[in-house]
């Protein structure tokens, strides 16, 4: 269980400060905020620099940064594998696009956060109470769930199969409201790191018995965490559904929005709040790569870059950054590391995999001691050669 | 009276698919969300079989069961059992399993597409109306139920008179006591992983008669498999058959009377209603 604290050695002194409910900002914190917010302007002034096209991937980019910090903050520290996005996104998109003749645009995204919020508390408290797996489970079906519904309701009130949504924004616009949420995001997830609910969810991510036997009510904790996620997807989609201009079920709620997101956050890592950034960027620009080289193999080549990541980078790179920056990556240790988990593999008898490596090895082996043999066997004869000339 | 009989019907043939992830679930302790892509394979297969020979799809599951079984003893050896050596709890193994089986269902997707393009298939076989209590039903869904039936009694002998299936019950039941009395736990997982697959696809070639598939609809399987094991317990097989025909009836009862386009909210608010009252499931225990 002590996974978290051995990272984190002065959680103790936080925890102690938590308790109290007092905000003690040290000084590497002082200077992660001033990183922050030098990156957040930097980003500000990205499209008074780029347009077009630039413009538009850097959309993408600050969205799923949105979708995917806000998918760890629940799913960071529970560990519970959250595939729903695309459900609160989608019906992020439906609140705007019913209510767009009724009520006025703010009011409308404000409404998305409220109807995600009032959807995530059903489910939360329906599933989270019990055991991890019915969360994924159920989680899993929502978005295709709530098209249903909504493809049900559409054909009951007789209106056509999609909405349209007309508010005219420029890019920019839309690039700084999202840029505007991801600040939100990340301030939330801050705060909620330092606050007594962050601790609790770290211990619960821990191991939930220790949780529960410190008197914490783990399944409100992760109810509210779940809440708290998922109201800041359905704002992100309200945010994009006027540049859609045209919402209809199998677009708002496919299931691509949901594996994207958790695919970034892994590559990224969930172990830092910032972890999905890092994920987000190379992500965004392989996906437009994929989707402009190989159109119609697109599901497939996402599934295979989602198994390396799983298989090959389980801590994401920020796992790998912070070993580099702190110093922990000694390289030698890392060569040793490698070269006595490949002899370990060879040498299970277990693994069949070994069998031909070591066939392979004992073939080399055998060859060399008969090179070796030969080459000094010519070395003798020139040398006995050589003392015969001379004598 | 004809929901009842349909419900019937459908359930019965739902228990095939669910039985397969209870072997997967149950026994091998992998939870696996690329289930319902090996269905959707089956029926394909089934598909492609009856467009190519126009003999029965029955004889399909010939070429489909054997198959599923190797393609899922390959999963399991090349993806999932390294994923069972390396971890260190049974927690961390469960995260890990759904996030390749998440993983493996999206592939599985994509080769589905490459192979039989992005349309839904459906093919006419059978399609005569016999009559049980004076009302109309269609002959194919009446044929797959009862070879759903042979097939899942078949599987219920194997599992309770031999020595294999004993093996893969008490795999199910205790994993570590099981290698205790020399059981080997690995390979009976790979075994009732592979079988589990192979039913699953099974079930996707019998549902394949009346029903209509395209390749993105999966995922709608997997999630009604797992409703039917949870909600008759996870390692129970009479609770899965017995599940298996509520789900059959809610969706039939939904469908007829609401909205065809429904079905999965039935199977929603069936997992609804478990998980708030009984959330071990109908036939499961209570954990101390």
């Amino acid at each position: 269980m002590t996974d978290n604290l051995k990272q984190r050695p002065p959680m103790l002194a936080d925890m102690a400060q938590a308790v109290r409910g007092q905000l003690v900002v040290t000084a590497a914190e002082r200077r992660n905020l001033v990183i922050s917010v030098a990156i957040f302007i930097a980003a500000a002034l990205v499209p008074l620099i780029f347009g077009g096209y630039a413009l538009q991937l850097a959309i993408s980019i600050v969205m799923y940064t949105a979708l995917a910090t806000s998918w760890l903050l629940f799913s960071g520290p529970t560990n519970y594998i959250a595939l729903s996005t695309a459900a609160f996104f989608g019906i992020g998109m439906y609140t705007v696009a019913g209510g767009i003749d009724l009520l006025p645009y703010p009011v409308l995204i404000f409404g998305a956060g409220v109807m995600g919020a009032a959807m995530a508390t059903v489910v939360g408290l329906a599933t989270l109470r019990v055991s991890g797996v019915y969360f994924v489970i159920f989680s899993l079906g929502l978005a295709e769930l709530v098209r249903q519904i909504m493809t049900w309701l559409q054909h009951v009130l007789g209106t056509m199969s999609g909405l349209y949504v007309t508010i005219d924004r420029s890019e920019t616009e839309y690039y700084w409201q999202l840029l505007l949420l991801t600040a939100a995001v990340f301030l939330v997830g801050w705060w909620i790191g330092r606050s007594r609910l962050g601790f609790a969810l770290r211990i619960i991510g821990n191991d939930e018995l220790v949780a529960v036997h410190c008197g914490i009510n783990t399944a409100i904790a992760k109810v509210i965490l779940f809440i708290i996620s998922s109201a800041f997807a359905s704002v992100a989609g309200a945010l994009v559904a006027p540049r859609w201009g045209y919402v209809e079920p199998v677009v708002a709620f496919s299931p691509f929005v949901s594996f994207q997101v958790v695919i970034m956050a892994l590559l990224g890592g969930t172990q830092r709040l910032w972890g999905p950034l890092l994920g987000v960027v190379p992500f965004v620009l392989l996906w437009e790569l994929i989707s402009i080289e190989f159109p119609s193999q697109t599901t497939l080549l996402l599934g295979v870059c989602f198994l390396l990541i799983v298989y090959v980078i389980p801590n994401g790179l920020t796992g790998i950054v912070e070993d580099a920056m702190a110093g922990r990556t000694d390289f030698r240790a890392q060569l040793s590391d490698a070269a006595k988990r490949a002899r370990s593999v060879v040498n299970d008898p277990q693994a069949n995999l070994g069998k031909p490596i070591r066939e392979a090895l004992d073939q080399i082996r055998a060859n060399s001691a008969e090179l070796g043999g030969t080459v000094r066997d010519s070395l003798r004869t020139a040398i006995e050669r050589w003392n015969s000339r001379n004598a | 009276m004809s929901i009842l009989v349909i419900g019937l019907l459908l359930g019965g043939t739902y228990a095939l698919m669910a039985m397969g992830l209870q072997l997967q679930y149950g026994v091998a302790r992998i939870m696996n969300l690329a289930n319902g892509e090996i269905l959707i394979a089956g029926a394909f297969t089934t598909f492609w079989f009856y467009a190519g020979t126009k003999a029965s799809p029955l004889f399909a599951l010939l070429l489909v069961v054997p198959g599923a079984f190797i393609l899922n003893w390959a999963i399991y050896r090349m993806f999932i059992f390294p994923l069972v050596r390396r971890a260190k709890s049974q927690g961390k193994l469960e995260v890990d399993s759904i996030l390749a089986t998440f993983g493996i269902s999206f592939i599985a997707v994509g080769i589905l597409l490459a192979i039989f393009g992005g349309e839904y298939l459906d093919y006419s076989y059978l399609a005569q109306p016999v009559f049980i209590f004076g009302e109309r039903y269609g002959l194919n869904r009446v044929v797959a139920f009862l070879a759903s039936a042979v097939l899942c009694a078949g599987l219920y002998l194997w599992l309770h008179k031999t020595r294999a299936g004993l093996a893969l019950r008490a795999v199910s039941v205790n994993p570590s006591a099981a290698g205790l009395v020399s059981i080997n736990v690995a390979r009976t997982s790979a075994l009732a992983f592979a079988l589990g697959g192979a039913v699953t696809a099974a079930g996707g070639s019998l549902l394949s008669m009346f029903l209509t598939f395209d390749a993105s609809l999966g995922v709608v399987f997997t999630l009604k498999a797992l409703v039917i094991v949870i909600l008759g317990g996870v390692g129970d097989i009479r609770g899965t058959i017995v599940a298996s025909f509520i789900l059959g009836f809610a969706e039939t009862a939904v469908a007829t009377l609401i909205d065809p386009g429904l079905t999965l909210a039935a199977a929603y608010v069936l997992f609804m209603i478990v998980l708030l009252v009984r959330p071990e499931g109908l036939f499961g225990r209570r954990p101390a």
